[in-house]
């Protein structure tokens, strides 16, 4: 390295970097360079990609607990003491509040967990229980470890949670600092002992190590991605879980795809691309209905493919276009759908195409098709896109969406919407095809001391999640401010607990709420005690927008950005006639000033948009 | 004992005579919830912050906070309700909380499942009731139960009257709760407190919990002995010549903590009616200034006596009182259950007592409880009494209204207990889940599933109309009284229970635990031989805790010893 010229590498990065390479094989320093050189051309491309944060884990000491009662949690803390009294600077935390991400780089770790209920993890380690005896934990090879098991051996699952935790750590690759604690109800005997041995192994290990040994990822990173919307790529589904309560009138999902070994990669306000396949149910009605079979071979286009798979796969048949209207109208000589097609009728066209899926104009309107016809009138099926709700510098190579499930009733039988049926239904072996849809409009301002403004109800909080994400992870110093609305407080918050905890560690400053469904009981006079029954009036987030008008249009004026996504039919239109009176109203200026105002900033992109 | 005061008792000095952060909790519109520390205060004010527990995982991976809600107690001493308060609780069940009523082990209401934003409408509207709910719980004197006795009309009524001074008089003074819940004006702001004192308590209040609780022999429906302060009734010449004075009960035990564990209040004494207050006060003050402030483990009156001596508190009270206590006045209980069906009064009147499972009144089924007694309260003139085993008694019916009154009970399914089986009968169980925070295995929602288990094997040995009382807790807690059944199941775990035995029939010894942390196979196991030999071998009339001794299958509980650590 010495005759190379070396830009802004302070002396300390240098001999970290030194120091690191020392102990890599010829093999594994070829690897490096091309991943660098990766790494760089990416940078140059545009922001700064996933280092995972290094930290000083090497020489990290620590400490997690699991606790129910209180026993593991005193014990730890105990521990910690006696680390600290040992010279070993050790960082005390709960299981919950510990980063799992981290878990990759960790050197030493000492972990204490009580078992519940009927051997099951306590409510604060019940995440990271999941997570290390789930599939996407990582090897753990530079692992060093000890684990202290809390428990009651008149219960037939005795220390079962601790016991687990320590046999799979092994497994992963990591190396005992001392076997197994198991602690009866007499506790603090048991943990001396194991927290003597255990301190005492790893006084030792810390004074032979070298420089600490890197885990090798498992397979290069190429330096730009084969895939794309015509290749995309087999995203192996990590997560695919319901996010609003058992009792939510409408089904939404977070849903976590991996990217690992794609080479793709995503900036927060991207979209990712989803190629569904159609609901085999609602295929086999189409079959029914049509009388046809399914198995017959058809060709079309030069490609032979039995029906079935035509409908399933290659054709749209949830989304009805007038194409497919005038085919049905003269494949069954129906002349009032022909005449639907007139420009005089286009209001009863549209209320067509906004109510009825094709299935119910096959139903009303039968006719006898030829495949290949049928096959000629409709469009090939289209991906859908997804905001992409996840930051890469906080989850590294996996994709995360918020998918509100169409799954409804009309005309008297089940509807569904195609991606978001096939995202549903997505079991956590399976795989999605997706690809990367960069959304260059919709992007973070550069400069991370700009404030933020984010209006996003329902699934439309989705891109805010990575923008939090980002701005946490990036140590952005502007203001976050998130405008969240849905149905209902109890059922349909989503990443309730994920704001929350925002809020409490400042990367989020303000999140003002409306739940359109909840009656305003707390406003009605205490003395009502009918409140409920008379109280029915809907809050929506352009309400909370002229609320906090005065602060709102203070943000605006210290140069902070302005983000809208969701529902393109009504909320858009509404949050921006709210923008432009709050303008208005708090700029003294004249409506249409306040628009062209917000005109301005759109063209700035510091009003950017993304509905559907 | 060690001197660091806890952080309990931190919070209440900085809590500005209970306020705390509670209102601004309210107001936080991004979570169901309100601050940690707010939630002990929010005790003092009657209410307990809970969430379904039936929902919690579900909800984590829903990355949805836990279903919070919020628990009333309200403050009804004696247990005594009148018919236009029971609609006004009946509505507050339908409209704000669970859609049930809640009789609890101290006779008086829970609500369950408030949401937060409605918690105030709901205490607002108990209040125009004519009732309250503050100090229901907390580090106070808690709700003042006495004796639902409804034939010793005269003696009833006297006692009634001094459970209601006394719960009137020893509430908590703090404008906290009207400020925060009925929008009463600011005594103080963020500010340190103007005028504003609590004269018995002090701004830090009691260690611990206080309960008192009133009996009229031969009925000890109350379980006087596991009161802090017990009251008995001395009735001579159907005149209240006064009481004799009981400390020191308490069942509230930790598993494995040899340091904690249940204890019947010691009789230190006679007062007269003109010196009960006196004494009732001189007794909290001194457990006020000596109980343990460290440790809330061993807070309760019960330790702080076994700690410094029952004759050095005698002593200290006498000192403070001015006077020394008259010695004990005799007195004789006979059992500690309801009697069920109507009864006639001293004064003529009728009273009616409906036997009501774990003290839960909805509408299940045929079981149209909540409903019925909506119906009742409509047309009853007289009042009604909740009782400390979570029944309900419909008091003071005129002769000529019986029959009116009877076919409401008939048409809602409230005469269940006519064809019921004794120990169902006797049977009571804490609410445990999906509610209780601290429940670690199922109680009130087990009780179903488990009686007919017992019935069957007690019907196998004719024992089906045999009164044996069964009390069940989800935890140690012992909020059934436990430690006072003939049969208690303690809860250990989901599934898993302590099995204890040998308590008598009128709440005056404690059982012992018979077989530890087993699950339900266990337990039928352990009682079917026991029952073979009760059937065959009880003298008439004795009770099944009595007999187990009597047999030898038990021995009599060593007189508990004081562990060293509580000794100063
Ligand atoms: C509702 C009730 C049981 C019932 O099925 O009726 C009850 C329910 C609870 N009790 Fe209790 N206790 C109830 C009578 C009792 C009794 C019986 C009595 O007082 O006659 C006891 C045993 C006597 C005693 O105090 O020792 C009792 C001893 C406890 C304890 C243990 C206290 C101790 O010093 O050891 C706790 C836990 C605590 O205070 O830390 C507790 C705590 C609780 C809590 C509030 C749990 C909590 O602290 O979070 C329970 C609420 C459950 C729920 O969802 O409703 N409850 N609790 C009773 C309400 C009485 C009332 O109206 O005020
Ligand atoms: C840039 C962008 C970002 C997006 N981000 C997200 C996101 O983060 N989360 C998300 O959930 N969606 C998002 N969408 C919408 C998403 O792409 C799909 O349009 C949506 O999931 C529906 O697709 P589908 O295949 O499930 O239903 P489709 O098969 O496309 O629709 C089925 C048909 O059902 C009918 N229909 C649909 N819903 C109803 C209803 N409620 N009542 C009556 N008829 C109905 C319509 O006629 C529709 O044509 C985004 C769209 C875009 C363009
Ligand atoms: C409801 C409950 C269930 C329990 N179940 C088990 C169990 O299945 N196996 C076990 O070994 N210990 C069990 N225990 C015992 C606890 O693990 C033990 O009390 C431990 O010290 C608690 O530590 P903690 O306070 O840090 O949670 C249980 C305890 C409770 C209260
Ligand atoms: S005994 Fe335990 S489980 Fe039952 S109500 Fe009381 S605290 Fe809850």
């Amino acid at each position: 390295m010495s005759n190379l010229a070396t830009p802004d590498l302070d002396a300390e990065k240098l001999a970290r970097l030194t120091r690191e390479l020392e102990s890599l094989t010829a093999a594994q320093l070829y690897w490096v360079a091309a991943w660098s050189a990766a790494q760089a051309e990416q940078a140059q491309r545009s922001s700064p990609v996933v280092v995972a944060p290094a930290g000083r884990a090497a020489e990290r000491l620590t400490i997690l607990y699991g606790s129910q009662t209180g026993n593991a949690k005193r014990i730890a803390g105990q521990l910690a003491n006696r680390a600290e009294a040992a010279g070993l600077p050790a960082r005390l935390l709960r299981a919950d509040a510990y980063p799992q991400r981290e878990l990759a780089q960790e050197r030493h770790l000492l972990l204490v967990i009580s078992t519940q209920g009927d051997g099951e993890p306590p409510d604060d380690a019940r995440g990271l229980f999941e997570f290390i005896t789930g599939k996407r934990v990582p090897k753990l090879p530079a692992l060093q470890f000890a684990v202290l098991g809390l428990g009651d051996s008149s219960y037939p699952q005795f220390c079962t949670i601790g016991r687990q935790l320590d046999a799979r750590l092994a497994e992963l690759g990591a190396t005992r600092l001392s076997a197994f604690g198991e602690a009866d109800v007499e506790i603090e005997a048991v943990a001396a002992l194991w927290a003597e041995q255990a301190l005492a192994e790893l006084r030792e290990r810390l004074k032979q190590v070298g420089p600490p040994v890197r885990a090798t990822p498992l397979h290069a990173v190429p330096s730009r991605s084969t895939y794309s919307r015509e290749q995309p790529f087999a995203a192996p589904v990590l997560a695919n879980q319901r996010i609003v309560a058992r009792d939510s009138a409408r089904d939404v999902r977070h849903v976590e795809l991996s990217l690992e070994g794609s080479g793709l990669h995503y900036q927060p306000g991207d979209a990712l691309g989803v190629w569904p396949r159609n609901p085999s149910a609602l295929v086999e009605q189409w079959l029914e209905v049509l009388r046809l079979d399914g198995a017959q071979e058809v060709t079309c286009q030069g490609r032979t493919l039995p029906l079935r798979q035509w409908l399933g796969c290659e054709r749209e048949v949830t989304r009805l276009h007038r194409g497919f209207i005038a085919a049905l109208a003269a494949a069954g000589g129906h002349d009032e759908l022909a005449r639907l097609l007139q420009p005089e009728q286009s209001p009863q066209l549209a209320a067509v195409l906004a109510d009825d899926q094709p299935i119910d104009l096959l139903r009303r309107y039968p006719a006898t098709w030829q495949p290949e016809a049928l096959l000629a009138a409709l469009r090939p099926l289209a991906p859908r896109l997804y905001s992409i709700a996840s930051s890469a510098k906080a989850v590294g190579e996996e994709v995360h969406l918020t998918v509100a499930v169409v799954d409804y009733q009309a005309h008297g039988s089940a509807h569904w919407g195609t991606a978001s049926a096939f995202l549903a239904a997505a079991d956590e072996d399976g795989k999605v095809p997706v690809f990367i849809e960069p959304n260059e409009r919709f992007r973070l301002p550069a400069d991370g001391s700009r404030d933020i403004i984010m209006i996003g109800p329902g699934t439309g909080v989705a891109p805010f999640r990575a923008f939090v994400q980002e701005r946490r992870e990036s140590g952005a110093t502007g203001r976050n401010w998130l405008f969240f609305g849905n149905r209902h407080f109890a059922g349909d918050f989503l990443y309730q607990v994920e704001w929350q905890q925002a809020l409490k560690d400042g990367s989020l400053h303000r999140l003002d709420l409306a739940f359109s469904r909840d009656s305003a009981f707390s406003e009605s006079p205490h003395r009502d005690v009918r409140g409920v029954a008379r109280d029915s009036h809907k809050v929506y987030v352009q309400q909370r927008l002229r609320e906090q008008g005065a602060e709102l249009y203070e943000w605006l004026k210290g140069g902070a950005h302005l983000y809208v996504c969701g529902d393109s039919k009504y909320m858009a239109r509404d949050v921006h006639a709210a923008l432009v009176d709050v303008i208005a109203a708090h700029g003294n200026q004249l409506p249409d000033e306040a628009q062209s105002w917000l005109g301005e900033l759109l063209q700035q992109g510091r009003y950017a948009r993304d509905v559907y | 004992m060690t001197t660091k005061l806890s952080h309990f008792e931190h919070l209440k000095a900085a809590s500005r005579f209970l306020r705390g952060g509670i209102a601004e909790g309210l107001a936080d519109p991004v979570t169901g919830a309100i601050g940690d520390d707010d939630t002990k205060l929010l005790k003092f004010h009657g209410s307990y912050q809970q969430d379904d527990r039936d929902l919690r995982e579900e909800r984590r991976k829903q990355k949805l906070e836990p279903a919070y809600a919020f628990m009333l107690r309200a403050r009804l001493p004696g247990g005594v309700v009148t018919p236009a308060q029971w609609l006004v609780f009946d509505r507050i069940a339908r409209e704000h909380a669970n859609g049930s009523l809640r009789i609890t082990t101290r006779q008086t209401f829970q609500w369950h499942g408030i949401i937060k934003r409605k918690l105030k409408p709901t205490i607002a509207a108990i209040h125009d009731a004519l009732a309250t709910t503050i100090a229901a719980c907390g580090d106070v004197v808690r709700n003042v139960v006495s004796t639902a006795n409804p034939v010793e009309s005269a003696a009833h009524a006297e006692a009634y009257a001094w459970a209601t001074r006394l719960s009137a008089e020893l509430a908590p003074k703090t404008r906290a709760y009207h400020e925060i819940w009925l929008d009463g004006e600011k005594l103080h702001g963020d500010a340190h407190p103007v005028e504003e004192h609590e004269p018995l308590y002090g701004a830090t209040y009691l260690p611990r919990k206080f309960k008192i609780g009133l009996a009229i022999p031969p009925l000890n429906d109350v379980d006087v002995f596991a009161q802090d302060l017990g009251l008995i009734a001395i009735v001579e010449q159907g005149v209240l010549s006064g009481f004799n004075i009981a400390v020191g009960g308490g069942m509230g035990v930790t598993h494995d903590d040899a340091s904690t564990y249940p204890r019947l209040a010691s009789v230190i004494g006679f007062a007269t009616p003109e010196q009960l207050f006196h004494v009732a006060e001189a007794v909290i003050g001194v457990q006020r200034d000596w109980g343990d402030r460290a440790e809330r483990q061993h807070a309760r009156l019960k330790y702080t006596l076994d700690r410094r001596g029952l004759d050095v508190f005698k002593a200290e009270l006498e000192s403070r009182l001015g006077f020394a206590l008259a010695t004990p006045r005799e007195y004789r209980f006979a059992h500690n259950g309801d009697r069920y069906g109507w009864v006639e009064g001293r004064d003529g009147n009728w009273h009616l007592t409906l036997h009501i499972e774990s003290g839960r009144l909805a509408d299940v089924g045929e079981r149209r409880w909540l409903s019925g007694l909506r119906e009742l309260a409509k047309v009853h003139t007289g009042d009604f009494r909740l009782t400390c085993n979570q029944n309900v008694i419909v008091a003071n019916v005129a002769t000529a209204e019986r029959e009116r009154i009877d076919a409401i009970v008939r048409e809602h399914g409230l005469d269940a207990y006519r064809k019921q089986s004794a120990i169902r009968r006797h049977a009571i169980a804490c609410v445990a889940l999906p509610t209780c925070g601290l429940a670690m295995a199922e109680s009130e929602r087990y009780l179903p599933a488990l009686l007919p288990k017992l019935e069957t094997l007690l019907e196998r040995h004719d024992l089906a109309d045999a009164p044996i009382l069964l009390r069940l807790s989800g935890c140690p807690n012992g909020c059934s009284r436990p430690y006072l059944g003939e049969i208690a199941l303690v809860g250990r775990g989901p599934g898993r229970y302590d099995l204890r035995l040998g308590a008598d029939f009128s709440g005056q010894r404690l059982n012992q635990v018979y077989r530890e942390n087993v699950d339900e196979a266990a337990i039928l196991d352990a009682l079917d031989p026991l029952f073979v030999r009760y059937a065959t071998e009880r003298t008439d009339g004795e009770g099944f805790g009595d007999f187990l001794l009597r047999a030898g299958i038990l021995v009599p509980p060593p007189s508990r010893r004081i562990p060293a650590e509580l000794v100063a």
